[in-house]
């Protein structure tokens, strides 16, 4: 058996054998081995896949988010500013008002003094003439107490009323 | 490649040994280093001469070399021996079976066993049939056999034994993983899960980079298969009393003869025209062209060929050697130097068997990507 003379036995043999081999592996063995790799490969990138999508749609929510809350943040300053301007209006409205309604009763007040201070006025003058009347009367009672004295009022009265 | 080394680490051990065994081991380098292109199973002008000495060259040829039976240990009738199947085809009587056991360990021609009204003996791990009127066998001056043919043989050797190991080995792993696929989706874990890595390393590191995403799918079978096999039977046949499958000329023949007939048969129109006649030249050039692309075509299984062969050999009888020099030497001491040396060229052998088939079958997958490659249009 020489080292470096092929035997022609065990090329034979060694040529079957790997032919058989190479065969049933290929059928048993290769074939659903690498079937079975490259399916779980497929799902791993489509996992992949759609976990960078849902990613993504995280990344649009958040933005989406984002600006919701950011018009809603803008919503409420504007709702606030509205309040503000509203509460100064209505503010400013009562104030004028209540001047205004000041103004008024005080006018009144004024008018109703006036018109007390009239009447009083008017009480006063029909007294003091009462009293005058009374007090002429009085004096007239006394002075034209005889028949002599009433004479000499006509007289007098008729002097003054000079027929002119 | 290896011859070169040997030199080296023989010859690094030699200057830790004593002065004047340093003849004997400048000797014995060059006739390793010779080896590979000599027949040292005919060399027995020397193991004549001194039959009761210890001859390396007969120890490290019986190691690296096939054999009808499967020896473990012991010599003579005491030696353990697993007999295997003497398969014998000859044109006139047809095929002839009989167990290896039959010699009774002898490989002088000295045992005769008759079969059949044949006579059979095993000189040297060669079956002779003697000559009809034969009794024994007879040799000439020069050793050769005179009176005995040399019939075919397709015996069940220590090889194909330690390859059919292999082969069971391979189906058990492989149906493994396709039967853990078949039960679940999931990857596999564990012992599965480094044979899948190793599939996935075949087609993702050398299948697909070398042939092309395209056209590597029908490749794979052979490559995984050849890549498997000359790993695990690499990795058996440094086990101790292992065969020395993937270190034999047959062997490495047959798996290069695979590629050859691949790319034969898978080259495109494009691979042949560029071998046979290569455009863009001038036409006298053409057919010295295609004489030297023909032969690269034959070159390159071979080169795969040897390659394998001489790796896996070589390593062997380094360790072999390393061993061998304690009985050289006569010294048990020497021990002490030679066994750590063999243990660490047997680590080395490790990584040659994996680079080994890596190699194989990544210049396999070259060659094929070569031949069916697309070639753009100049």
């Amino acid at each position: 058996m020489d080292l470096i003379t092929p035997e022609v036995g065990l090329i034979f043999w060694q040529t079957i054998v790997f032919l058989v081999l190479m065969f049933i592996l290929a059928k048993f063995a290769w074939k659903p081995i690498l079937g079975a790799v490259r399916t779980r490969e497929e799902s791993i990138n489509e996992a992949l896949a759609s976990a960078e999508d849902a990613r993504k749609e995280m990344q649009n929510l958040k933005a989406d988010n984002e600006k919701l809350l950011q018009e809603a943040r803008a919503e409420r300053d504007e709702i606030l500013k509205e309040a503000r301007q509203l509460k100064e209006k209505m503010v400013s409205e009562a104030e004028a008002d209540a001047q205004s309604k000041a103004d008024s009763i005080v006018a009144k007040a004024k008018e109703s003094i006036e018109i007390e201070k009239r009447a009083a006025m008017a009480d006063i003058k029909n007294q003091v003439a009462t009293l005058s009347i009374e007090i002429a009367e009085k004096v007239i009672g006394k002075e034209l107490a005889t028949e002599e004295k009433q004479h000499q009022m006509i007289d007098k009265m008729l002097n003054d009323a000079t027929l002119n | 490649m290896h011859p070169n080394l040997e030199p080296i680490i023989l010859s690094r051990t030699g200057t830790m040994i004593a002065h004047k065994s340093l003849k004997i081991i400048v000797t014995f380098t060059l006739a390793l280093a010779l080896l590979p292109f000599n027949a040292f199973a005919k060399d027995d002008s020397q193991a004549e001469e001194s039959k009761n000495d210890f001859n390396p060259t007969d120890m490290i040829m019986h190691h690296i070399g096939d054999a009808h039976g499967w020896h473990f240990f012991g010599a003579g009738d005491s030696s353990v021996t697993l007999p295997l199947p003497v398969i014998l085809y000859t044109k006139e009587d047809g095929f002839v079976t009989f167990m290896s056991s039959e010699f009774h360990h002898d490989t002088e021609g000295k045992y005769v066993v008759e079969k059949d009204g044949m006579r059979f003996v095993n000189y040297h791990e060669d079956i002779y049939k003697l000559d009809a009127g034969a009794e024994t066998v007879e040799f000439d001056e020069e050793h050769n056999v005179i009176n005995a043919s040399k019939p075919w043989d397709f015996s069940i050797t220590k090889n194909v034994a330690a390859m059919l190991l292999t082969v069971i080995l391979m189906l058990i792993f492989f149906f493994g993983l396709a039967g853990h696929h078949k039960k679940s989706k999931k990857a596999p874990a564990g012992f599965n899960n480094i044979l899948e890595t190793l599939v996935l390393f075949v087609r993702d590191e050398i299948a697909k980079p070398q042939i092309g995403d395209k056209k590597y799918m029908k490749f794979m079978p052979f490559l995984l298969t050849v890549f498997f096999f000359i790993w695990i039977t690499n990795l058996l046949g440094l086990l101790p009393g292992a065969a020395n499958v993937t270190g034999n000329i047959a062997v490495t023949v047959s798996l290069g003869l695979f590629t050859l007939v691949l790319i034969v048969f898978n080259g495109n129109k494009d691979f042949w025209k560029h071998t046979l006649w290569m455009p863009g030249i001038p036409t006298f050039v053409k057919p010295i062209l295609a004489v030297v692309e023909l032969l690269g075509l034959l070159i390159k299984p071979i080169a795969l060929m040897i390659r394998l062969f001489a790796n896996i050999t070589a390593g062997h009888i380094i360790i072999l050697s390393l061993l061998a020099l304690i009985f050289i030497l006569e010294n048990a001491g020497v021990a002490g130097i030679s066994v750590p040396f063999a243990l660490f060229i047997t680590v080395l052998e490790l990584l040659v068997a994996f680079l080994q088939a890596f190699i194989f079958t990544m210049l396999s997958a070259l060659f094929i990507g070569a031949a069916v490659e697309e070639h753009e249009h100049h």
